[in-house]
């Protein structure tokens, strides 16, 4: 092995045992910060280390001794960190009783406090975002930059400052009270489908998808799936990022351009995902009633299921919509019902409830509404009305291949109307 | 990036795999679950069950397992990990396994990246 061969090797390593070795080191440490800080003196060991005498068979293992070893070393040279040394001294010595068996109960526990924390309500939803790629991700703050589309210090400033909110709110490193456990937990579910979002609607920017930011947020929603096996949500969470990005081979067209859901190649989707996605719906309605995550998920699975566009449940969607609007009133839920009524029961059943959103004042910017509009009215012949509705909607996203998107549907439909 | 591991034995002592050998493949394959690596994962009945279709000399031949070579693959997983050396670093602890823990066992895993939709994807 080259020692380019050897760093890549090391990475990888780094990429499947971070998370757990901050997470062990986090509990010992007390301190997030201190604990990356830890793990990364420990990685650069390793690099120093590893193309001499290989890669350790427990790489894992290796790197959290050695960032405990440097811990204690550190302390040591500092005397007003005495009193840390002993409380650190002695958790050490209890950790050299782990017994194998529990020592993945442990890692488990460790993971799960890292990710409440790195999701915490006090932290601003960027730093939560950078902070929780960083820690359970393993991305360089370069790679969240790069996958954010945001300046590289911005990203640093985020992750630090999330830090140190932590450290001077002396938020603990724990797990919520049972009392705190849905608010927490949902914290963490919004996280990890932020994640996914940025990547599948990129909201801004030249490209449509940025499939990378969508794998990260399976693999995260996959780990949280495993250490938390009952909670419905979270299987209702992994489902639905599963049967959303089981699209992602058809949803965009060899020039760039994004194709839609009804004129997508259903055999280039990810059957893989597919069947992933409604295995973890189903684990989901086994564990109780559905949340948000698992009605959307069982409205994707209505699609998931569907040969064609013509064999979609639409009455089913509307129902699973209804219920949603229920759970989590919003305007954007209710423009999503008015296109699964508009498809149900004709388009000026769905225009009629589209229209009631014109007033919405959290709509007025969103360009889905004109586009949806758009859409219903020009199933009903009213193309002169459609196209300026896509030309409405066509200013208001942000998005470059949307907008070329809507742009050429109010050109075709400006020719169907002379 | 997705990964298909085949693990192929060329030899193995007499009698079944010992039973640390299957928990700590198990728990890997847990560790590698958990970790949202391992998306699937199979074991593979000997070829004496299977069969083999071939085109050779323009001619289609069905013929019914054992087959005749040395390499018996015997299992398959797919991986969705982020590099090659995140792939090759899982495969290395499966085998890795059966080294430590069935003393005479030899064998072979292949890595091979399967394409996904970037490989259809416009130059940049």
């Amino acid at each position: 092995m080259t020692v380019a061969d050897t760093h890549r090797a090391v990475e990888a390593v780094w990429r499947i045992e971070s998370a757990r070795v901050i997470a062990a080191l986090a509990r010992m440490a007390g301190d997030i910060g201190l604990a990356e800080e830890l793990a990364q003196d420990a990685l650069v060991a390793a690099l120093e280390e590893w193309p001499r005498t290989g890669v350790p068979d427990n790489p894992g293992a290796w790197l959290t001794q050695t960032a405990k070893h440097r811990a204690i070393d550190q302390f040591r040279r500092r005397d007003t960190y005495q009193r840390k040394l002993e409380q650190i001294g002695r958790d050490m010595e209890l950790r050299q009783e782990w017994a194998e068996a529990d020592l993945d109960d442990h890692i488990g526990d460790d993971l799960l406090r890292l990710i409440f924390t790195a999701c915490h309500p006090q932290l601003p939803v960027e730093g939560r975002l950078a902070l929780t790629l960083r820690l359970l991700g393993g991305l360089t703050t370069a790679e969240i930059a790069r996958a954010f589309l945001a300046p590289e210090p911005t990203v640093g400033q985020r992750i630090s400052r999330a830090k140190r909110t932590l450290a001077d709110k002396r938020i603990p490193i724990e797990l919520p009270p049972p009392a705190e456990l849905p608010a927490r937990l949902a914290s963490v579910l919004e996280v990890i489908y932020l994640i996914f979002n940025e990547g599948y609607a990129a909201g801004a920017g030249p490209d449509w998808t940025r499939p990378d930011l969508c794998q990260e947020a399976m693999r995260l929603g996959r780990v949280l799936a495993g250490l938390m096996p009952a909670e419905p949500e979270v299987h209702g969470l992994l489902a639905l990022m599963e049967l959303q990005a089981s699209r992602l081979p058809a949803r965009t067209a060899p020039d760039g351009t994004p194709i839609l859901l009804p004129d997508q190649d259903r055999s280039r989707w990810d059957h893989l995902l597919v069947r992933r996605g409604l295995d973890g719906l189903r684990r989901a309605e086994e564990l109780g009633t559905l949340g948000p995550y698992g009605l959307q998920a069982a409205i994707a699975a209505c699609h998931a299921r569907a040969r064609t566009p013509q064999a979609t449940d639409w009455p089913r969607i509307a129902a699973l919509y209804r219920l949603l609007a229920h759970l989590t009133p919003s305007p954007v839920v209710e423009l999503n019902r008015a296109v699964a009524v508009g498809m149900a029961d004709g388009p000026a059943a769905g225009l009629a409830l589209a229209d009631t959103l014109l007033t919405e004042r959290t709509l007025r910017h969103y360009a889905h509404l004109p586009a949806v509009r758009g859409d219903l009215l020009a199933k009903l012949g009213r193309s002169e009305e459609a196209a300026a509705e896509f030309r409405r909607a066509a200013e208001l996203t942000r998005n470059d291949r949307e907008r070329e998107l809507f742009l050429a549907r109010a050109t075709t439909l400006d020719q169907a109307a002379t | 990036m997705r990964y298909l591991v085949t693990l192929k034995v060329t030899a193995q002592p007499d009698g079944p795999p010992p039973a640390d050998l299957m928990d700590a493949i198990m728990k890997l394959g847990q560790e590698a679950t958990e970790s949202g690596s391992l998306l699937d994962t199979g074991g593979l009945a000997p070829s004496s069950e299977g069969a083999r279709v071939e085109i050779s000399g323009g001619r289609l031949i069905v013929s019914d397992g054992p087959f005749a070579e040395a390499k018996e693959m015997i299992s398959y997983a797919l991986y969705e990990v982020r590099s090659k050396e995140e792939a090759v670093e899982w495969a290395s602890r499966f085998v890795r396994l059966h080294r430590d823990l069935w003393p005479g066992w030899e064998g072979e895993a292949d890595v091979l990246r399967l394409f996904g939709p970037a490989d259809f994807a416009p130059p940049a």
